[in-house]
Order: structure tokens, then sequence, then C-alpha cells
């Protein structure tokens, strides 16, 4: 069972995605993480999941996906090198003493803290799925409020590209 | 340019592609339309009596014709009653364009009267679907629905026109496509040449193969390439029960139906065999049996257009993708090729051990070489009328069937020769499927038997078309088995629940079905003594003007046989009566 990074090109029309979430409960697969936006083509989407399966269920979904006449392509970023990066918005408690480490802790992960309130602060990291959930170890369950992740996206090394 | 409103632009389009039916029921969402068809439209309509029959008569017309069935239904109710419909459509391929209304664009989400989410609603039994937001894309959104129905793997495709659209007051140009192309559609035209060398090969090399055919080949119109196939390597041909008739039945090359209700010879051959060529099948749970204990010595080469359909519950060792009839060619070819150029291959002849075994399977236990069910009973038995049916329609007649008992006596007993004359609803296994699917068949082919086989229970779940058949003068030939039980359900109670008759008992519930029949305006014939059978069945199909309801009262206790022996059983292990197993 591996982590699979799945990215759909789609038409950007209306019941597309309903069309793919509803393929993956229709078919008793799970996304763990999904995110969509439109492309520079407007009339395309481009759509990325992660999901968690041995290598004959990955081909079943993969094959299933493809099956819908709104996606044109897609790619398992996970067969070949890749980037993966995750959006994550964190609202920690942040008083006293605590409000340096946090700070610190920031640091090191190359975060940035986007507001600042008397007593909160909310941070932006960016990252890779484990780096985003390595960071939330480090502040500690205790500090946290708040968590926003985007989702994974992902996209090929080099020169492989999923487009028209 | 001409200038129609949207209702007028449904009207004609079904024109230029050339629908030969309309199958739907009127409503307050789709009245613009249906005005539209008063008015101007050449195609005729078929009013039916729920919007279930509508459906299945489409769907029963697309498997007789190879051509999209066309339904037209109301929003709310009008669709939902649609879905089973839908649903059996797609679970057997068949093409099929359903135009259901909507709720005008304004009150959309708005729980409006009669308002349902229809593509919601439908989107997990079709191939795509479309709502319609502007007028002026009516006329490709119907090109396209017919070009995906009809292609690669076929399946329903439905419309949601909102009222609003189809308003006669707002006209724009109306220029119906040729054709029409989807940068995201392209299904495959061809085989892999690569892996059609692969199979060729192990085709060649095979010492007990079988070809394991489906319905791919029946949708596919690849019964020609698949006749040739093999008769030229002379292998022995087993179908599913929605392949019946690609390869004729009559041949001495055919094994007989496969799987849970399959001829013993074909499933030993299946399981004994070391090549399986599978052709446009999808290794259903109904064929297979336990996936672990299939065929185990078996390679497998499966030729699908649908990639999804392949290794998804048994792995392929050579998959296929591509339509089935170029890739038998294909395949044809280089087998060809390859004996020309290697004379030491091995010739039909080689099988000769091979056909022996599978002849002693037949001698022992096959369904065509003598009467295997109990004569001993003072009953007309089911599987009689099926072989009555069959002699008295030398074969060729179109039938369709409910779901039950009768469905599968009619698999094991009707011998189909040809293709597309075998109606029935195998995946989702849809009672009330067969008088409306016989009807579509008829409306195709006027000249054409047909009948639908049934029973009590099935038939009375679509019962009401006998007033459609009236109307539009639809003679179909309806034999019902009448057996006083929910035959399948009571063989199941008597073989797993000790006889615990569950709720599939009708006791003195039912009505003279021939007295109701004639209340319909058509013929009922009462059939209870094996003597009369015969006679009385000709005399049915002698009546080309009149629907004949034939109640045919059979042996109430009879089985299905074979039966696989599940859970955990093998192809191999079957139930061959009610005492006797593998």
């Amino acid at each position: 069972m591996m982590r699979h990074i799945i990215s759909v090109l789609m038409e950007n029309e209306p019941g597309a995605l309903s069309r793919v979430v509803g393929l993956f409960s229709q078919r008793g697969y799970n996304i763990e993480t999904l995110n969509v936006a439109p492309t520079e083509d407007p009339t395309l989407s481009r759509l990325t999941l992660t999901t968690i399966g041995d290598d004959h269920k990955i081909e079943q979904i993969t094959k299933h996906l493809n099956r819908l006449i709104d996606v044109v392509k897609l790619v398992d970023l996970s067969e070949g090198s890749h980037i993966e990066r995750e959006l994550m918005l964190v609202k920690v408690r942040a008083t006293g003493a605590q409000r340096a480490e946090i700070k610190r802790c920031t640091d090191i992960f190359r975060g940035q803290i986007v507001d600042v309130g008397p007593s909160v602060y909310t941070i932006q990291v960016t990252g890779a799925a484990d780096k985003l959930d390595s960071f939330l170890e480090a502040v500690g369950e205790a500090a946290i409020m708040e968590v926003v992740r985007s989702g994974v996206s992902g996209i090929a090394r080099g020169e492989k590209v999923l487009s028209l | 340019m001409e200038l129609l409103s949207g209702g007028e632009m449904i009207a004609r389009a079904m024109e230029d592609e050339g629908v030969e039916f309309i199958f739907g029921y009127p409503g307050g969402a789709v009245l613009h339309i249906y005005d539209a068809l008063f008015k101007s439209c050449k195609v005729p309509h078929i009013l039916v009596r729920h919007e279930q029959a509508a459906t299945h008569a489409a769907d029963g017309y697309a498997r007789a014709t190879g051509k999209p069935g066309v339904v037209l239904v109301t929003s709310g109710p009008g669709a939902t009653n649609a879905i089973t419909g839908i649903a059996t459509a797609y679970m057997d391929s068949i093409p099929m364009v359903v135009l259901s209304g909507q709720v005008m664009s304004h009150l959309i989400g708005e729980d409006a009267f009669q308002e349902t989410d229809m593509l919601g609603i439908s989107r997990p039994i079709v191939k795509h679907s479309f709502q319609v937001s502007r007028t002026e894309d009516i006329p490709e959104i119907i090109k396209k629905a017919f070009y995906i129905a009809s292609s690669g793997r076929p399946g329903p495709v439905v419309i949601d026109l909102p009222k609003d659209l189809t308003n006669p007051h707002d006209k724009y140009e109306y220029n119906y496509p040729k054709k029409v192309k989807l940068r995201s559609y392209t299904p495959a035209a061809r085989g892999h040449s690569g892996q059609i060398k692969k199979a060729a090969s192990l085709l060649l090399g095979a010492k007990r193969p079988v070809i394991y055919a489906g319905g791919g080949v029946v949708q596919g119109n690849a019964s020609e390439q698949l006749r040739v196939l093999a008769r030229e390597l002379n292998f022995p041909v087993t179908h599913t029960l929605m392949g019946l008739g690609a390869f004729p039945a009559s041949d001495r090359q055919f094994l007989g139906m496969l799987g849970m209700h399959g001829f013993y010879e074909a499933n030993n051959a299946m399981h004994h065999s070391d090549v399986i060529l599978a052709v446009g099948a999808r290794f259903d749970d109904r064929v297979t049996n336990t996936c672990s204990k299939f065929c185990p010595g078996a390679k497998i080469v499966h030729i699908d257009i649908d990639p999804a359909a392949i290794s998804k519950t048994i792995a392929a060792d050579v998959p296929i993708v591509g339509p089935v009839d170029s890739v038998l060619t294909d395949l044809l070819a280089v087998i060809r090729e390859m004996r020309e150029a290697d004379s030491s291959l091995p010739d039909a002849s080689s099988l000769k051990h091979w056909w022996s075994q599978i002849d002693e399977w037949r001698d022992a236990h096959g369904l065509w070489l003598k009467p295997r069910y109990d004569l001993s009973t003072p009953y007309i038995k089911p599987q009689q009328v099926i072989e009555t049916l069959c002699k008295v329609t030398h074969g060729k007649a179109y039938v369709s069937s409910d779901v039950g008992q009768h469905q599968m006596f009619a698999a094991q007993y009707y011998k189909f020769d040809e293709p597309r004359r075998w109606l029935n609803s195998g995946g989702l296994g849809t009672m009330g499927f067969g008088l409306p699917a016989a009807m579509g068949a008829k409306l195709a082919f006027p000249d054409a038997d047909v009948a639908c086989i049934t029973g009590e229970g099935s038939i009375q779940m679509n019962i009401q078309e006998l007033s459609t058949c009236a109307q539009y003068n639809i003679p179909v030939k309806i034999i019902s088995l009448y057996n006083g039980y929910l035959g399948m359900v009571k063989q199941w109670q008597d073989m797993q629940y000790e006889g615990r008759y569950s709720e599939s008992v009708y006791e003195n519930s039912l009505p003279d079905f021939v007295k109701l029949t004639e209340a319909y305006g058509h013929v009922g014939i009462k059939v209870t003594q094996l003597s009369d059978l015969e006679e009385a069945m000709k005399e049915a199909f002698a009546r080309k003007n009149d629907l004949v309801f034939m109640d045919i009262h059979v042996d109430p206790h009879e089985h299905v046989y074979p039966m696989h022996v599940a859970p955990n059983g093998s192809m191999r292990d079957m139930w061959l009566s009610k005492t006797e197993r593998t």
C-alpha cells in the first residue's frame, strides 16, 4: 500500500469535479487530499488528489478516471521524480515565552508569520505533506487552534508535462 | 439560416440524427418539447405507461438494432422513474440518449415543483451527462450525446433540459453538426500490434484452449469475425449470458453458456483450459465463481474496448485494448501469417484430445443431448416450454426476458444462432425489463416473431405496458411461466434457507392473466397440460396481429441446474440436480 499523487487534466465544465469525486465513493476508493483550479487555459482544470492503495487499486483508479469523458489526461506523479507542494495556514496560541519559540520554529521550517494578534500567530508553511506534518508536531498540539491545508499539488521534474 | 426554438431544435435534431422512435411520457417541464414534436416532428413517439418502460423499450430497440434508443421524460418523478432503465442500460453497455426535462433555470436549486437533481442522481449510472445552459448549444450537445452513447464502450447519456430553454418564443440559429470531436474522448481505434502478435503465439501453442465471449462481441458487431476465427482455429466457444447468439448455438464448437447456471461442458472446459481467449467479456462474479480458484492453469488473452474491464477481477496475461471487430480481424491475419511462415505450427487437428474430453463432458451432463430434467412429475417443465418456443419459432425469434428462473431456462434452452436476438438484463438483473424490451424490438422489426419470456412475478412489474401495446398495435407474444412463486428466490431459499419461503409465495393473490389480457383488448391462452403446449404456442404465433399472453402453468418446484457451488467453489464445482453435485 503506497501513497500516490494523481494529477488530472480535465475540462473546466460544471459537473466535472462531482464525477471525479463520485467515482471514488462509488467504487470504494479513498481520497486523502484533493485540490482543483483552472490552468493557464481557462477551459481546462488541473485536479490533484492523493490516495492510498496497492498497485491493482491504483491501476483501477487511473483506468476509471480515464474513462470519464471530462478527463483529458492524467498522470500518477509518484511513478516518476516529481515536486510535491502543499500550503498550510496554522493559527496557534502564542503568548509570553511561546511567541519567540514559535517564531523560531517557523523560521526553521521556512514558514512565514502572516498575521499577528496579541495572543495568536497565523503561520503559513509550504512544502511536501510530511514537512507540514512535522511542523505541526514541532509546534505541538496544545498550541494549535486551527489548521487549514490546501491538499497536495504536484508537477513532474524535467521536461515532462501534462498538457493537451 | 433557420431560426428554431429549443423545443423545435430537439424535434429537428431527432430527424437529423435518424432516430426511428422516441419512447416517452409528457409532463410540465417538457411541454414545449412535446408541442414541437406535435407540430413538426416526423419521428414517431411511443407513449408508454410508466417511464421505466420507456427506458427499457428504448433499450430493447437498441439491443435489437445496434442503434441508440431515445427516451424523453419530464423532470422530477419522470426522471427518477427512468433511473432503473438507465442503470440497466449502463450495466449492459447499451447505447441510449435520455432527454429529461428540468424546472426553469432560475428555479433550479429552490426545491421547485417536480424538481430533482437528475444529473446528480444519474451520475453513477451514465456514460456521460449534460445540462443545457444555453438554447443555442442544444444541437451540438445532442450530437455529442449520440456520439458518446454509441462509440467506444456504449452506454446511456442524459441531457437535462431546463424548461425555459425550450420556450417557443426564443429562437436561435439551428445547424446540426455532421461530426463532433471531443478532445477528452478518443476511444481506441485498433489493438496494439505487438500484443496481438503475443496473443497469436499463445493461441497457436494452446493444447486446451477456449474462447470465452461476452456481450462486447454483440455490441461491437464482431459476431462474424468471432465465427471465422473460432472455426479456423477449431477452438471451443462459450458465451456469457450477454454474448448468446454471437456464435451460433447450433454449431458443434459451441459449448453453451458458462457461469453460475452455465453448461457442465462449458464450465469444465474453462476450468481445465490452458489458454482462454476472452473477448468483450468482463469476468463478472456470475461467471468466475471464486476468483482465487478461477481456471488455475489458464493463460488469459483479454480483448476489450474498455481498459477498465481488463484485469479488474482476473489478471490478464495478454491485455488488448481495442474494438473487438478490428482486433479479431488483425488477430486472424497474424495467425494466418504465422502459419504460412512456419508449417510446423500445430493445425486444427492437434486439438483432437481436447475435443474428445469436451465430448465426454457433453455426453455426461450436456443439456442439449437429452433431457436432464426430471420427467416423472405431472407438470409441464419450464425447460420444455423454452424448447417448444425454440421449435415453434425455428430459433429465429427476438426473445426478451425478465429476471429469474425463466431467464436462465431461456438462456439455456433457446438456441440463438444470431446476435441481437437475445434481449435480457444481464448486469443489473431488472425485473420488468422483458415486456417493454420486446416492444422496442417489435417496433424495430415488425415482421419478426418477438417473444417475451417472463414469469408471473416479473411481468407484473411492467404489466401496464399491455395498454401501450394496444395503442400502437405491438403484437408481441408473452410466454409467462406461472409457478406461483418468485421462482429464483424460492430456489435459493430451498438450497440455503431450508425451504423457508420468506415472502416468495403469492398464495391466491394472482390475477386471472387471461382475463386481464383480454381486458386490455389482447388474446390470452392458458396452458396446463404438456399435450396442449405445442399447439397452443403455434396458435399464438399464427396470430400475427395479436398480442398473445400465454399463461403456462409449470412445475412449481423446479430448480435451474447446473448451478455453481458457492461460496468458495471453482468454475467446475456445480450442482447438477437437487441431489447430485460434481
